[in-house]
């Protein structure tokens, strides 16, 4: 029997793998001692787990494991990353590359930057969401001191050109950070290989928990420095201070092991129901999907079935199937996602997506229910709206002119 | 050495855990109140779906016992990462926000307090005094009263309001009192008295207060951050609309569900459990008198001290240099000041403060409701042997 409702929002968040809480439980009970407590055992006993998980963090990612600093969360991490390498290294420059299409996290951080007196750069994307290269090339200055690129983002799941842009910060002498959120623990990623400076993650979007998150601060080539946003006793070597959440650390350092070990197994059985999901659905006529197909994330798919209200669509099965149009941190507004907006389609195709975020736990008959449930929505939807009829009648939607009430 | 798992454990059973002032061990009813918001309830709270209403739901019930609790408005409650994320975000927003031009603050605050201080005199935001501190651990009112009256620019005051190393409570109602005759913004890092003391936030004149989880016996990694209703500031962490605006990032659901079950937990039968952990301060504190030769103590024990903390200063020997590894060696867990700084060894910042006196060693005992009378005769028959 199918449980519902059916989970396929896993961008938004994902369950915990219970052998990642089973990991956390001592430490919320008998180990409960704080990490920097010297005196006596709970201490060493904390501090030891979160050494531990630290080198499960830094082997996902290619680390090592002092490059990691532990923070409550990627929003916190793009924060420090980019507000401290923007305050540290202020008598270099002031200037920040960007795109449009990144998190918000990222997005509010720059233009809080311009606040300061920053300068950014916000880049727009081609139609498949991709950055050009050129332009990013172009948009370097001498002032330049940091080119901030999402991994892969979180609504379409196109995977940027990490290695070709950390090239190009590189030859400029400029710093490469990148908000890894949805690609860590999904898809290969290693900070040598794609030469990225500060990297972004947390532990909630790879099925571990909430609260928990790391910023990857590179030591070697160059050796890179941020200034502290929480001051306080000292802790993550002087670069963010706080008591460390040790169940949260502990629990972030299982899952980051259990995606390392797992990663290739989870990809291929969760790309193949993607694709099936993907196949299935586009047999709908006017169905389309936003942006790269090719680089993208295994088990991402944003779909826009035209001539359908994207919220109408929800409404029609969000008690059975837990969907979203787009990004949960913007889900309440009714706005069009921005970063659809940005590939450039219009208001309606914009407002008519949904985004499938598979995970480690969908199965075959979630997936068949799911395509099942929105196939019979989008046509009854479509029976009832009179601009399907219209395009089935061969009328040019944009050659109306609409009489204003 | 204990080999076996079960020598391990019964090591581990044996320990007497008086450091409760760094952490507290998490109450299993908290625990139960916080699994299924990590197994079943786990959406995203900012997701419109049954998943995300339930987590959103959890969050806004956590904020309401909080507020009922603090005698706030739920408004006022924003939730944090923890105590040093709080008191950054009170303090930077009442220079960049409020107009703070001047801090006054005192030397035996906590490192998120005097560090956050010393990063905005470096980058020039910011003058900063720190306010005479007596010998008792209580601030000389009358000189911050008077270096309000002279001070032009608008003022933060920023002051513990129980110290974590020594104890010494400080009155919020006079202080907040006299900030608000200057029209000073008073902040004031309430980490260690959160759960811990019956706080009537409507009446009393505080513009920031601070929580974290885990003092009292709840979880890590999530704090509160109390802002009165009367003052608005930006958002210290950006990139989504959290925390109405306030605070973006995924809420940390079960830290949060945590955080207000163990305040609801400790709120239940706190004049009886204050009472109960006051009386075993107190006899510690006879019983060192008592049966070791030149005692002395920290802080206010007697007076206005938080029921929690002991700090106790033993003449310092040859043997007693060693006291916290021995004592460590016969399994009693305390430490020489605060967990946050207890890796260095430059000594506490707090203790060179009021008691400046080298030939003396400091150790705090920091007590719960899970300590006993028994406990407290093995250490102090153990510290006789000690020094």
């Amino acid at each position: 029997m199918l449980k519902l409702p059916v989970y396929l929002d896993n961008n938004a968040t994902t369950p915990m793998d219970p052998r990642v809480l089973e990991t956390m439980i001592p430490y919320f009970t008998e180990h409960f001692g704080n990490a920097a407590s010297r005196n006596h055992p709970f201490g060493w006993e904390a501090e030891e787990a979160v050494d531990y998980a630290r080198e499960q963090v830094a082997k996902l990612i290619g680390a090592d494991p002092k490059e990691i600093i532990f923070t409550s969360g990627a929003t916190e991490g793009d924060n420090l990353g980019i507000k401290g390498v923007y305050e540290m290294y202020a008598q270099k420059g002031n200037h920040i590359i960007t795109a449009n299409t990144e998190h918000k996290a990222v997005l509010d951080t720059c233009k809080h930057i311009e606040k300061l007196g920053g300068e950014v750069t916000y880049l727009s994307v081609q139609e498949d969401g991709l950055i050009d290269l050129k332009e990013l090339e172009a948009a370097i200055k001498p002032t330049t001191i940091l080119v901030a690129i999402m991994y892969a983002n979180n609504e379409i799941g196109v995977i940027q050109p990490v290695k070709e842009i950390a090239a190009i910060a590189k030859k400029h002498g400029v710093l490469f950070f990148s908000d890894a959120t949805q690609a860590v623990g999904k898809i290969p990623v290693d900070v040598i290989q794609d030469g990225i400076d500060l990297m972004t993650f947390t532990g909630h979007k790879m099925y571990g928990p909430k609260g928990i998150g790391a910023l990857y601060v590179r030591r070697k080539n160059p050796r890179v420095k941020v200034t502290a946003q929480m001051d306080g006793g000292g802790h993550e070597r002087g670069m963010r201070s706080g008591t460390l959440n040790v169940p949260g650390i502990v629990g972030f350092g299982k899952a980051c092991e259990l995606c390392r070990l797992e990663m290739a197994q989870d990809t291929e059985r969760i790309s193949k129901l993607r694709d099936k999901l993907e196949t299935a659905l586009l047999k709908l006529d006017e169905a389309y999907v936003n942006g790269n197909r090719e680089h993208r994330l295994p088990h991402v798919s944003n779909i826009s079935f035209k001539y359908v209200e994207g919220e109408g669509l929800l409404m029609g099965f969000n008690k059975n199937i837990a969907l979203s149009s787009g990004s949960a941190c913007t889900s309440a507004s009714l706005e069009p996602s921005y970063v659809l907006k940005a590939l450039g389609l219009g208001d309606d195709l914009a407002h008519s997506s949904l985004r499938f975020g598979l995970s480690r736990f969908t199965t075959e008959e979630q997936i068949d229910f799911t395509v099942e449930q929105i196939s019979t929505t989008v046509l009854k939807l479509r029976e009832m709206s009179p601009l399907w009829e219209m395009f089935k009648e061969g009328i040019d939607m944009n050659n109306i002119e609409w009489a204003h009430h | 050495m204990p080999t076996t798992n079960d020598e391990i454990l019964k090591a581990t059973v044996k320990r007497i855990y008086l450091d409760n002032a760094a952490t507290t061990s998490l109450d299993p009813q908290v625990l139960e109140a916080m699994m299924p918001y990590m197994t079943t309830h786990f959406g995203n709270p900012s997701s419109i779906y049954s998943y995300g209403r339930e987590s959103r739901l959890a969050i806004e019930n956590a904020r309401k016992t909080v507020a009922k609790i603090l005698h706030a408005n739920p408004a006022e409650i924003f939730f944090t990462s923890g105590g040093t994320e709080s008191s950054n975000t009170a303090i930077l927003s009442a220079v960049r926000d409020l107009g703070c031009k001047h801090i006054i603050t005192s030397k035996i605050e906590h490192h998120a307090t005097l560090h956050t201080v010393e990063y905005l005199l470096k980058n020039n935001e910011a003058t900063v005094s720190y306010v005479t501190v007596l010998q008792d651990g209580q601030i000389d009112v009358a000189e911050l009263e008077k270096s309000l009256a002279e001070t032009k620019e608008k003022c933060l005051v920023t002051l513990l309001h129980a110290n974590n190393e020594i104890g010494t409570l400080i009155d919020l109602n006079i202080v907040g009192n006299i900030c608000k005759k200057y029209n000073a913004v008073f902040h004031s890092d309430t980490v260690q008295t959160i759960a811990h003391f019956n706080f009537d936030l409507r009446n009393t004149p505080v513009d920031f207060i601070t929580g974290s989880g885990h003092k009292f016996h709840g979880p890590k990694g999530v704090g509160i951050l109390y802002v009165n209703e009367n003052i608005k500031i930006k958002p210290f962490v950006h990139g989504g609309s959290q925390e109405r605006d306030m605070r973006a990032g995924t809420e940390n659901l079960y830290g949060i569900v945590g955080f207000a079950k163990a305040l609801e937990i400790a709120t239940a039968n706190f004049e009886k459990e204050s009472a109960y952990i006051l009386s075993l301060k107190m006899y510690m504190a006879e019983q060192l008198k008592n049966q070791i030769n030149n005692i002395s103590f920290n802080g206010d024990v007697f007076g206005k001290s938080l029921y929690t903390i002991l700090s106790v200063n033993f003449p310092r020997t040859e043997k007693s240099e060693m006291l916290l590894f021995n004592l460590d060696i016969n399994n009693i867990c305390a430490s020489g000041g605060s967990a946050c700084t207890s890796g260095a060894d430059i000594g506490s910042h707090v203790i060179a403060a009021i008691n400046n006196n080298p030939d003396l060693v400091t150790v705090r005992f920091s007590f719960c409701k899970h300590n006993t009378t028994e406990e407290i005769d093995l250490v102090i028959e153990k510290l006789k042997g000690i020094i």
